[in-house]
């Protein structure tokens, strides 16, 4: 959290104090203290298995579970008591200001939950066999408002620690975390039924398919980071093949991902929009390098080859078990609105709405990096070229959605001087190797005639390009 | 199809016939489902809505059916309401006096209903994986089932869940040696090996379906039968976790596939060389003990192993490595590392690849390059010299002529291991 404002230290101090309130008014009669305490231990041990969500300041932990068989057991009083044993979760990463606000939500949620769940008339202590079904509807009450009071008070510290300029609509709290979340506070019934049958030992019976369901949902993080790694690695791997677009994939998938959230897709297609950028252009492998690296004219062959490109990068990834859209994307990225763009010539929305995406991004990397016959242009002429060219080219509602974008967020383009820092890497390695002659990177070659280069992805070549055959 | 290509494949061993050792279980399983029902039948079905309960939650948990890593099938919801219905104990207050034959019965129908859906839609079956499940919940179950229906284990909790947890252990120790031993038997590899890997894949989920089980058992003393239905959402989050993992986990083999074939379509390699010799380098892993984990490594190395090559302005005619000079090999396996390193989680394969072009013997750079590499060296060698073809005899001088090299060019044990794959066939032929 960094340094925290005034409003957010105001906020925290609130939702403990009120915490704290609904502790101190009591009752503390009919508590089992023996209860509470293996409750906390299992609420320490939940809090310790939490996992960080890819947003960088938010992690999960099955927490509900013994929040809500505490609700069930000791009634509100006793569940706020479980939920500040929130406060000795053995993790690093929490700030002290982190961990007090925690403590102060879960106290605060378990017990309005446990409010709740009197309400609609649940009764507090061992459930026995003549309790059922008739405790599951209250039982499910107080499940959704732990839910809620949980979200609603995390949404407003993260409304008031945000980054200036940040919107909050991307912050990971998402529905498919709400439902988990339910799914988890089902095991809290468990807890509480098993109770007169187990006695103290419930919790640790049921710590153990937690604690495998959190082990494979961090096995899931940890696989997720590998492979995007991986894929991010063979990218550039390809990339070397054309030592001018460096960088260009991981910037057109950042691109076409900032697109894809301002028209607010779905999280999945948002991931594998992002996966999409990142392989565009695999298939230029499939055309040869001297073509890719002339400076000149391109005969109609050559040209032919570059047409291919995007059914070789198809046929690349299709046995990839991924979105069928995000193979539509790869394979159409060069088509134009106006039909006259490659492989197929589909115009308007015949056009797979991925590959509108990717052309807009494409296009406008290509045009603010560096390229063999002309320099990078700057992020606004770049912009008024996509504005130029929507509706001929582009999809205009595309590219305005990414000029909103670029306005609000600003674009992180290549580093100024690519051909020395980022070269050297690779270049060492392989000087060191003893065989500088064959290394891939014509080095700053300046041609003024219109190159390959232009053909693959500058907005104006292909254009130009048609009309020249 | 070489045994290796077996491993990822998406779901079930895609031969339909049976290995002898296969065949055998499938009998013996339906041997007991058979005597099972006809007990059942003729004594009469002992509190029909539990066996419904259980039957549905089992044939559910069969339709979820998931794969984990290494091609192995699972339900883990079937399998955690199968030996929730072996130990049940009471339901409400009134003890349940269950035949073994009958829990067989129901675990069996419920698995066939689950499976039924799979069949219809195409999907293979799991014939071998459901016989080994019902024998082990078989075991469980007249072990058992007698003890309580005498009420030998006294009624408290303290008495009962030892008895139970050490059966379940028990029952999830059957399954495993049956799984391993099919393994062995359909992989050619070691029992020890494969008993090990078993174990290892298994464990977390095998603590989770027993502590589920267990839990559905005890459940039902108290919530009656409405146990099995609470019981199934967080067995279905569980279940979840599960399958994101085991997805991600295949989705990332396909794209290291997918993506080592760039070398491929960008000429530098023949088509099919990467995954033939990622092929065979996972039959010798295997045929030389290899754990799992290891073996996964082994693979991306040897799908990555050509990937240094696209350092190079212009392909090696025919992309065959084992022409060019030494130097020139090392500069690529160099290259290749650089890239594979750049992902940060693949440092161990980055390394493989790194020393791939090493001799075996312990030359300048001091040590033995890995197993692995020396492996993929051999495995690239000999598809260089045999390619796509599938004659035996150019197998075998292939193999004559790598024996050749051996001792300073190639690991000897590596290339006794190539030679008894190829001598069984098993690398060859589609």
């Amino acid at each position: 959290m960094g340094k925290l404002s005034r409003i957010a230290w105001l906020y925290i101090g609130a939702v403990i104090a009120a915490a704290a309130v609904a502790i101190a008014l009591g009752p503390f009669s009919g508590i089992r203290w023996d209860q509470v305490a293996a409750l906390g231990v299992l609420l320490v041990a939940c809090e310790s298995t939490a996992t960080l969500l890819s947003s960088r300041n938010l992690a999960w932990s099955p927490n509900s579970t013994a929040s809500l068989a505490s609700v069930i057991l000791l009634g509100p009083v006793g569940a706020a008591l479980v939920g500040c044993c929130t406060l000795f979760g053995i993790r690093r990463g929490p700030s002290l200001a982190q961990r007090l606000f925690n403590t102060g939500m879960f106290a605060l949620s378990a017990y309005l939950a446990g409010r709740a769940y009197l309400l609609v008339g649940g009764h507090v202590g061992t459930p026995t066999p003549s309790s059922f079904p008739g405790i599951i509807a209250p039982f499910a009450c107080a499940v959704v408002v732990h839910v809620l009071v949980n979200f609603s008070l995390l949404r407003g510290v993260l409304w008031v620690t945000r980054e200036p300029g940040t919107s909050l609509g991307r912050v990971g709290l998402d529905f498919k975390l709400l439902l988990t979340d339910m799914g988890y506070a089902a095991f809290g019934l468990l807890i509480a039924a098993l109770w007169s049958v187990l006695g103290p030992f419930t919790p640790v019976l049921v710590i153990i398919p937690l604690l495998v369901a959190r082990w494979a949902v961090a096995q899931f993080a940890e696989q997720q980071r590998s492979y995007e790694a991986t894929v991010s690695a063979l990218c550039q791997a390809v990339e070397t093949k054309d030592f001018y677009t460096r960088g260009h994939s991981e910037r057109v998938s950042r691109g076409s991902v900032m697109i894809a959230r301002e028209i607010r897709m779905r999280a999945e297609r948002v991931e594998a929009i992002r996966y999409a950028g990142m392989l565009h252009d695999v298939g230029k492998l499939g055309v040869p390098t001297s073509v890719l690296q002339k400076n000149g004219a391109l005969t109609d062959d050559e040209y032919a080859a570059i047409q291919l490109h995007p059914m070789r990068g198809l046929d690349i990834v299709r046995e990839i078990g991924f979105l069928d859209e995000a193979l539509a994307g790869i394979m159409h990225h060069h088509e134009r609105i106006d039909g006259r763009g490659y492989p197929m010539g589909l115009a308007g929305d015949e056009i797979p709405e991925f590959a509108r995406v990717l052309a807009v991004a494409d296009a406008f990397d290509a045009m603010t990096s560096n390229r063999s016959y002309r320099g990078a242009r700057p992020v606004p002429e770049a912009v008024a070229e996509l504005r130029k060219w929507a509706g001929t080219q582009f999809d205009p509602a595309f590219v305005d959605a990414f000029v909103t974008a670029i306005e609000r967020d600003g674009w992180k383009g290549p580093e100024a001087a690519p051909a020395g820092a980022d070269q050297a890497g690779v270049g060492d390695v392989l000087s060191a190797a003893g065989l500088p002659g064959e290394v891939l990177s014509g080095n700053g070659q300046s041609g003024t005639a219109r190159a390959a280069g232009s053909a693959l992805d500058d907005p104006t070549g292909p254009l130009r390009a048609i009309e020249s055959l | 199809m070489s045994v290796a290509t077996r491993r990822h494949e998406p779901r079930g061993f895609p031969r339909q016939v049976l290995d002898s050792g296969q065949s055998l279980l499938v009998l013996f399983a339906g041997v007991l489902l058979i005597a099972a029902v006809a007990q059942t039948a003729a004594t009469g079905v002992r509190d029909v809505h539990a066996a419904l309960a259980f039957g549905g939650l089992i044939a559910f948990g069969e339709l979820l059916r998931l794969n984990l890593p290494g091609d192995r099938e699972a339900a883990p919801i079937a399998t955690a309401g199968a030996l929730a219905y072996a130990l049940l104990i009471r339901v409400g207050n009134s003890p349940v006096r269950l035949d073994p034959e009958q829990v067989i019965a129901v675990a069996a129908i419920g698995m066939i209903i689950g499976a039924l859906p799979h069949v219809a839609v195409g999907r293979p079956t799991r014939l071998s994986a459901m016989a080994a499940q019902l024998v082990s919940v078989a075991c469980v179950a007249a072990m058992f089932r007698p003890l309580a229906n005498d009420s030998l284990i006294g009624s408290r909790w303290w008495s009962e869940l030892p008895v139970m947890i050490s059966l379940v252990i028990l029952g999830w120790l059957v399954k495993a040696t049956i799984v391993a031993l099919i393994r062995t038997d359909a992989l050619r590899a070691r029992f020890g090996v494969m008993l090990l890997d078993e174990f290892r894949v298994q464990l977390p989920v095998g603590a989770a379906v027993g502590a589920s089980a267990l839990l559905i058992a005890f459940a039902a003393e108290v919530m009656g039968l409405a146990a099995v239905a609470v019981f199934t959402a967080p067995l279905l989050v569980t279940q979840v976790a599960l399958r994101r993992y085991t997805g991600i986990r295949a989705t990332y083999l396909q794209t290291v596939r997918a993506l080592a074939r760039v070398t491929e379509i960008g000429g530098y390699v023949e088509i099919g060389h990467s995954g033939r010799v990622a092929k065979l380098s996972v039959s010798i892993g295997r045929e030389l003990g290899m754990p799992e984990p290891a073996l996964l490594e082994l693979e991306y190395a040897a799908l990555m192993h050509d990937i240094g090559q696209l350092s190079l302005r212009e392909p090696i005619p025919g992309g065959a490595t084992v022409l060019v000079v030494r130097d020139e090999q090392r500069r690529i396996a160099e290259y290749g590392a650089e890239v594979i390193q750049q992902a940060r989680v693949l440092d161990t394969v980055a390394d493989i690849v790194r020393r791939q072009s090493d001799p075996c013997r312990p030359g300048d750079r001091g040590e033995e390059p890995p197993l692995s590499s020396r492996i993929i060296r051999a495995a690239n060698a000999f598809d260089d010299l045999v390619g796509s073809s599938v004659e035996p005899s150019r197998a075998a001088a292939a193999v004559q002529r790598l024996r050749l090299d051996t001792a300073s060019e190639y690991d000897p044990q590596v290339i006794e291991a190539l030679s008894r794959l190829v001598s069984r066939r098993s690398v060859l032929g589609p």
